[in-house]
């Protein structure tokens, strides 16, 4: 590859790292790199905590530097090699979009470790994690389906990409499981991170008679559109947003990575990391649903909160059968559960939604 | 009392002497604010402005990013200045880089796995024209219809991102991807990929283009009837339609030109840095463009110099917020502090200021 040669000088600067480090230097660097700003209260919040809980819990021991508000694309690829080059000895890259940019620097630097949020593609030094949103989706979907009195359900979703269609569809399968006459619009908004679309977002569903809002973009915007709107359910997304509850805010899915974060860069400092895939959920402790407010009913509450057990222990899978997907051909048989390859790259509805998923 | 005299002629020394002027007052004022934000203002600096040229640490892997990030700028930002220099605001050259891309990528793509060194010129005359064809849009409606080529082409942005993000979900979307939307990574490839001419300069065909265009255009400008008309159309329209112009031509050259390079440019950032189309491949550099080519006066060699320079704000402000844990939003302050001091200090190139005393006035 063209920029491993274009690499060599640099390589021979971090050559002299990585032997300070076996030599036992003192601190473990590991750097954050962050498609959205720290404060954005959603997604890159959450990471940025995971970060911290880093620092926490090894004190002196590490040294963690992030960069934040990183496109997607070579600006990324740009960062990390810095990163690499400022003689980090892990790095987390927090966005789908960083996946190739990822394995081109992790090519470029055998000894730093790298881990990837969100994609598919491993090497010998980077791993890939992400965590079964869908399974705090399906809890949504259950209060979303009984709080809803429109029967009207908005939805704005981020890039028509797997992790993004599973949400929608395990929602919708649990929000129609205990509401027959539900109906889900999906707006994309063709962002993580944008405050006035999002708001605006929020606005058309708001318009078109949704009562209840799901969000799978990071910032706190639709909350505030739900708020001033009055009477409009939310749900917090990747990060508590308590600040909007009781109402709107009725629950929400809570990213923790922070053991996960703390396990890897005890790993590395042990000299046991290895390159794995890693897709945990509510069990593990990765997917958390934040307090279901007053605002819902004891029963529905109790009913959710049952849910959430018996996903943590795995007795019950979000995607058990019958399920069909949208054209009406059979997916899934009775009692028949999903299995991860399919999850994992899912691009087609089940049925009963409306609309496509653009392409 | 402080008083603005307009000058009989252009300031020549403060024509040159502002930008550094410029330089130097965002140095002072952003120091201020890393010290209010509790860095070490000196460290800051230097970070960010010696840092990625001369840091043994850092130095031999950005200077050739500095190409990386200036090529497409100063080719977009020099097709873009030939219309300015015209009177001809053409506002969409990010829409016109997304369509080279996805013509360029595109191309190459139509003859996966095939391998052959005609691929990569062929990928180039697919990007050129469909950033050209992009461009005609507003020049056609401006002429035919009358239309402000400004909202026009900007609204054609917006579609051209709502393509983008078509065709990496549907058209382009790599076969092998489990599903995820984003094409074949064209650098991968090897008939596709935009590669360094010499290995560890960071020097892709697209800066050698963007070299090139700062050639042709001082030539055009300088040298030729084409670059004279031009000129004249922007100063003095209806002389120039005395003297013969045709403005329907004019629009048409300028827009073509500048779509033509912004496709070119977008063309040779998806075969080689960015490597392929993703939903969201466009990250501002047809915007950012418009500030290189008023920040370099519209002039090819001051467009060259403001395209590095902006390029070193990137990649030293990234470094600063790296190593000094200085928020990224305080990096863009500063890059806009640069611009806005650059703009303020224009006044002295037209105008003098005068102490007067009270009753002068």
């Amino acid at each position: 590859m063209k920029r491993r040669i274009l690499l060599a000088s640099a390589a021979v600067a971090l050559a002299l790292t990585g032997t300070a480090f076996a030599d036992g230097h003192a601190k473990t660097k590991v750097g954050f790199v962050y498609v959205g700003p720290v404060g954005d209260g959603g997604w890159t919040y959450e990471h940025n905590k995971g970060r911290l809980a880093v620092e926490e819990h090894f004190g002196d021991k590490v040294e963690t530097v992030f960069q934040e508000s990183v496109p997607e694309g070579a600006d990324s690829e740009r960062v990390m090699t810095q990163m690499a080059l400022a003689g980090a000895d892990l790095i987390f890259t927090t966005s789908f979009g960083y996946m190739d940019p990822t394995i081109n620097v992790a090519a470029k630097f055998p000894d730093v470790k790298f881990e990837h949020a969100t994609g598919y593609k491993q090497a010998d030094n980077v791993s890939v994690y992400s965590a079964r949103f869908y399974e705090g989706r399906a809890v949504q979907g259950h209060i979303a389906g009984k709080m809803t009195k429109t029967n009207k359900v908005g939805y704005i979703a981020s890039f028509p990409i797997p992790e993004v269609i599973r949400g929608i569809n395990s929602a919708f399968i649990h929000a129609k499981k205990v509401n027959p006459d539900v109906e889900f619009s999906i707006v994309w908004a063709y962002t993580w991170f944008d405050p006035a679309k999002e708001a605006d977002a929020a606005q058309a569903l708001i318009e078109q008679g949704a009562d209840v809002i799901l969000q799978h973009t990071d910032s706190t915007a639709p909350q505030a559109a739900a708020e001033a709107a009055g009477n409009v359910v939310t749900f917090g997304q990747a990060s508590d947003m308590a600040e909007f509850g009781p109402f709107p805010r009725v629950s929400s899915i809570i990213d923790d990575w922070a053991p996960y974060y703390i396990a890897r860069t005890q790993a590395v400092m042990d000299g046991t990391w290895e390159s794995t895939s890693t897709w945990d959920g509510i069990g593990a402790g990765m997917v958390a649903i934040g307090e279901i407010s007053d605002a819902v009913p004891a029963d529905v509450k109790a009913e959710a909160l049952a849910m959430i057990d018996a996903l943590a222990d795995g007795s019950y899978h979000a995607f058990t059968g019958p399920i069909n997907k949208q054209d009406g051909s059979a997916w899934l048989a009775e009692g028949e559960t999903a299995d991860d390859g399919t999850l994992a790259g899912m691009s087609f509805y089940v049925e009963g939604i409306t609309g496509e998923i653009p392409n | 009392m402080i008083r603005l005299e307009k000058r009989a002629q252009p300031s020549q020394f403060w024509t040159f002497a502002t930008p550094f002027l410029a330089v130097v007052l965002t140095m002072i004022v952003g120091g201020i604010m890393f010290a209010a934000l509790g860095s070490d203002p000196f460290e800051a600096i230097r970070t960010i402005f010696w840092d990625p040229l001369f840091s043994e640490q850092f130095a031999a892997y950005s200077r050739p990013q500095l190409l990386v990030k200036a090529g497409p700028l100063i080719l977009i930002a020099i097709g873009l200045s030939m219309g300015f220099k015209a009177g001809i605001w053409n506002i969409g050259a990010e829409g016109q880089y997304i369509i080279g891309a996805i013509c360029g990528a595109g191309m190459g793509l139509a003859f996966y796995p095939i391998e052959s060194v005609l691929i990569f010129p062929l990928m180039i005359l697919a990007g050129a024209l469909g950033g050209w064809a992009w461009a005609i849009i507003p020049a056609v409606l401006k002429t035919r219809f009358g239309t402000n080529e400004i909202l026009v082409s900007l609204m054609l942005v917006y579609v051209a991102e709502a393509l983008l993000a078509s065709v990496a979900s549907g058209l382009l979307k790599n076969p092998d991807g489990m599903g995820f939307p984003g094409s074949r990574n064209l650098a991968q490839i090897p008939s596709t990929a935009n590669l360094e001419i010499i290995q560890g300069t960071g020097m892709h065909y697209g800066v050698l283009t963007a070299f090139i265009a700062v050639v042709f255009a001082y030539v055009l400008l300088s040298r030729h009837m084409l670059g004279f008309q031009i000129r004249l159309t922007g100063e003095a329209p209806r002389a120039a339609r005395f003297a013969g112009v045709n403005p329907t031509r004019i629009v048409f050259l300028c827009l073509g030109l500048a779509g033509t390079l912004a496709g070119m440019a977008g063309m040779y950032e998806v075969s080689g840095p960015a490597g392929q189309i993703t939903i969201d491949f466009n990250s501002g550099y047809g915007f950012t463009a418009i500030i290189v080519a008023f920040l370099g006066r519209l002039h090819p060699i001051g467009i060259l110099f403001a395209g590095l320079l902006m390029a070193l704000t990137y990649i030293g402000g990234e470094l600063a917020s790296l190593m000094l844990g200085i928020p990224s939003a305080a990096i863009q302050l500063f890059q806009g502090m640069l611009l806005f001091f650059l703009l303020a200090t224009d006044v002295f190139i037209s105008f003098r200021i005068r102490l007067t005393s009270g009753e002068a006035a």
